[in-house]
């Protein structure tokens, strides 16, 4: 556990000293928010549903979160490269150890960054449920985990940065525009709907929707069973690689 | 020129009478069709300075790895501080400390929090560990630079907290591969006096690697030599001055090596992350 925790505090500390990347990271959604969010919204509005500040920023908060836990599992290609990674693994600790900890603080990270988000969304406009805000953070959390394993899971493949524009543009992005964050899912081409039914992280949109006391179409039941066997998996899958790595 | 005499070897006689630390039982390592270690067997015996030589490409840093738990052997097996290397990893990797070619320090962290976190991953107690730190970080010069970020630090001063580091959960092993490399005669000749202080305080068997003979001259009570994977020869500097029927190291090395230039092989992945650590230190 002392393992899991340091390499939590790690990321955690690293994350904290670096201001200007905090602040820098809040650009993107904030920029989304208003451009999207103001610009769209009469449209949808006389389509007949509803406010469209309401139901992008749960979305938003989601890219922000994804983004950041999927970059921060993969700053793990950093520490092959700046030699870290030799000393956690001739240290007595299991590699399984190693990832889970650095899953964790990407995850705790990661919230950190979408909770800013989501208070710039309120500043904005954005008014959620407060009842149920304990389960947001749940189902936000849950997103937060699968995004990081999946940083990880993929690091644990390279060996640079430099694939990672096509994971980013490939992998990164489609899960991002493919989850219901800008649009509804309903009443899409069959196509679309059967890739946004398939793409994990609609169930995080969704569901995190529903805790914040929008419009929401899965069970979510049904969501937090996906998160939680799909990060398992990926889980299992990046453990697997991450035990195969060689330095 | 040869001028150390025998009791200028720390500890020899001491050595001399002491069980193995580290027994390397026909270790082989394969790759494919390519066999990088070929049945390989030789002993380090408890408080020993071990030198193990060869040429860019010959095996070292392969047994360096398996020797350290990074690699498994193909075949044979290897006994640390009585423990077998690949059955029992993690008592393994509590017997011994290890200084690598590359930098491997968090940069974005200062001095004293690369020490803390090393103790935690080790599971020291709180109690014993925070002195240790400030001891180790005395005995290398860095107490005041302690809260600087390494990313601050010089190519010197970063090797300096590594063998601090390596050290800090008293490991019965500290092993340094190509430990001065790129450094200054100043810091070389710092680095060396720091690590014959430890051997002869500590007790602590030293196993190290690098490519300047006059080091091994000075710190070596024992030396191997590896090429294309096969140990050539494995005694005292003066056994092997005798084999060789030469009177600098260099030259018996040379002489048993050949004097080719080696292409390393392998991975440029890796190899371009070496460059790139390199360039960043």
């Amino acid at each position: 556990m002392t393992g899991i925790y340091i390499l939590w505090l790690r990321q955690l500390k690293r994350f904290i000293r670096k201001k200007s990347a905090i602040v820098g990271a809040l650009g993107q959604p904030l920029i989304f928010f208003l451009a999207i969010g103001f610009g769209f919204g009469p449209v949808f509005a006389r389509a007949g549903a509803g406010n469209y500040i309401q139901f992008l920023a749960p979305g938003i908060i989601v890219m922000n979160v994804l983004f950041t836990s999927i970059f921060t599992g993969m700053e793990i290609i950093w520490d092959k490269q700046f030699g870290f990674l030799k000393e956690t693994f001739v240290a007595p600790i299991s590699r399984f150890e190693i990832l889970f900890g650095k899953v964790l603080g990407g995850a705790t990270v990661a919230m950190i960054q979408g909770l800013l988000v989501f208070l710039i969304t309120i500043i904005f406009g954005f008014r959620p449920h407060i009842a149920t805000l304990p389960l947001a953070l749940v189902f936000l959390f849950l997103v937060a985990l699968m995004a990081s394993t999946l940083g990880a899971a993929i690091a644990a493949r390279l060996d640079d940065m430099q694939g990672f524009p096509l994971i980013f543009n490939f992998v990164v992005q489609p899960l991002f525009y493919l989850s219901g964050a800008i649009f509804p899912l309903q009443n899409l081409p069959a196509a679309l709907t059967a890739v946004t039914n398939i793409n994990p992280f609609s169930y995080g949109v969704d569901s995190l929707r529903f805790a914040l006391g929008g419009a929401y179409i899965f069970s979510p039941w049904l969501s937090f069973a996906v998160l939680t066997i799909v990060t398992l998996i990926i889980l299992g899958i990046g453990a697997y690689q991450f035990n195969r790595v060689q330095l | 020129m040869i001028s150390f005499s025998v009791s200028d070897k720390i500890g020899l006689q001491k050595a001399n009478s002491m069980e193995n630390i580290i027994e390397i039982k026909n270790v082989t390592k394969k790759y494919g069709n390519f066999t990088a270690v070929d049945n390989v067997s030789f002993n380090v015996k408890k408080g020993e300075v071990f030198a193990f030589l060869g040429p860019n490409g010959a095996g070292k840093t392969t047994t360096i790895k398996m020797l350290t738990t990074l690699l498994n052997p193909t075949s044979g097996e290897i006994f640390m501080n009585g423990h077998n290397v690949t059955e029992n990893p993690h008592q393994t990797r509590k017997s011994f400390g290890i200084v690598f070619q590359d930098p491997s320090l968090d940069n974005e962290l200062t001095a004293y929090e690369n020490m803390m976190f090393h103790a935690m991953l080790y599971k020291l107690p709180l109690s014993s560990y925070k002195k240790r730190i400030e001891e180790l970080l005395q005995l290398v010069e860095l107490t005041d630079k302690k809260d600087s970020f390494v990313k601050t630090f010089s190519g010197g001063m970063k090797r300096r907290l590594e063998i601090a580091r390596g050290l800090l959960h008293q490991p019965k092993i500290l092993f340094l591969d190509e430990p001065t490399i790129g450094l200054d005669p100043q810091t070389r000749n710092h680095i060396w006096n720091y690590i014959k202080g430890l051997n002869e305080k500590e007790q602590v068997t030293i196993f190290f690697t690098t490519h300047h003979m006059e080091e091994v001259e000075r710190m070596a009570q024992k030396v191997a030599i590896i090429d294309h994977g096969k140990i050539l020869t494995v005694g005292t500097i003066e056994d092997i001055l005798k084999e060789a029927e030469t009177n600098k190291l260099e030259d018996a090395f040379i002489k048993l090596t050949g004097s080719n230039i080696r292409k390393e092989e392998g991975n440029i992945g890796l190899n371009q992350m070496r460059i790139n650590s390199k360039l960043m230190r």
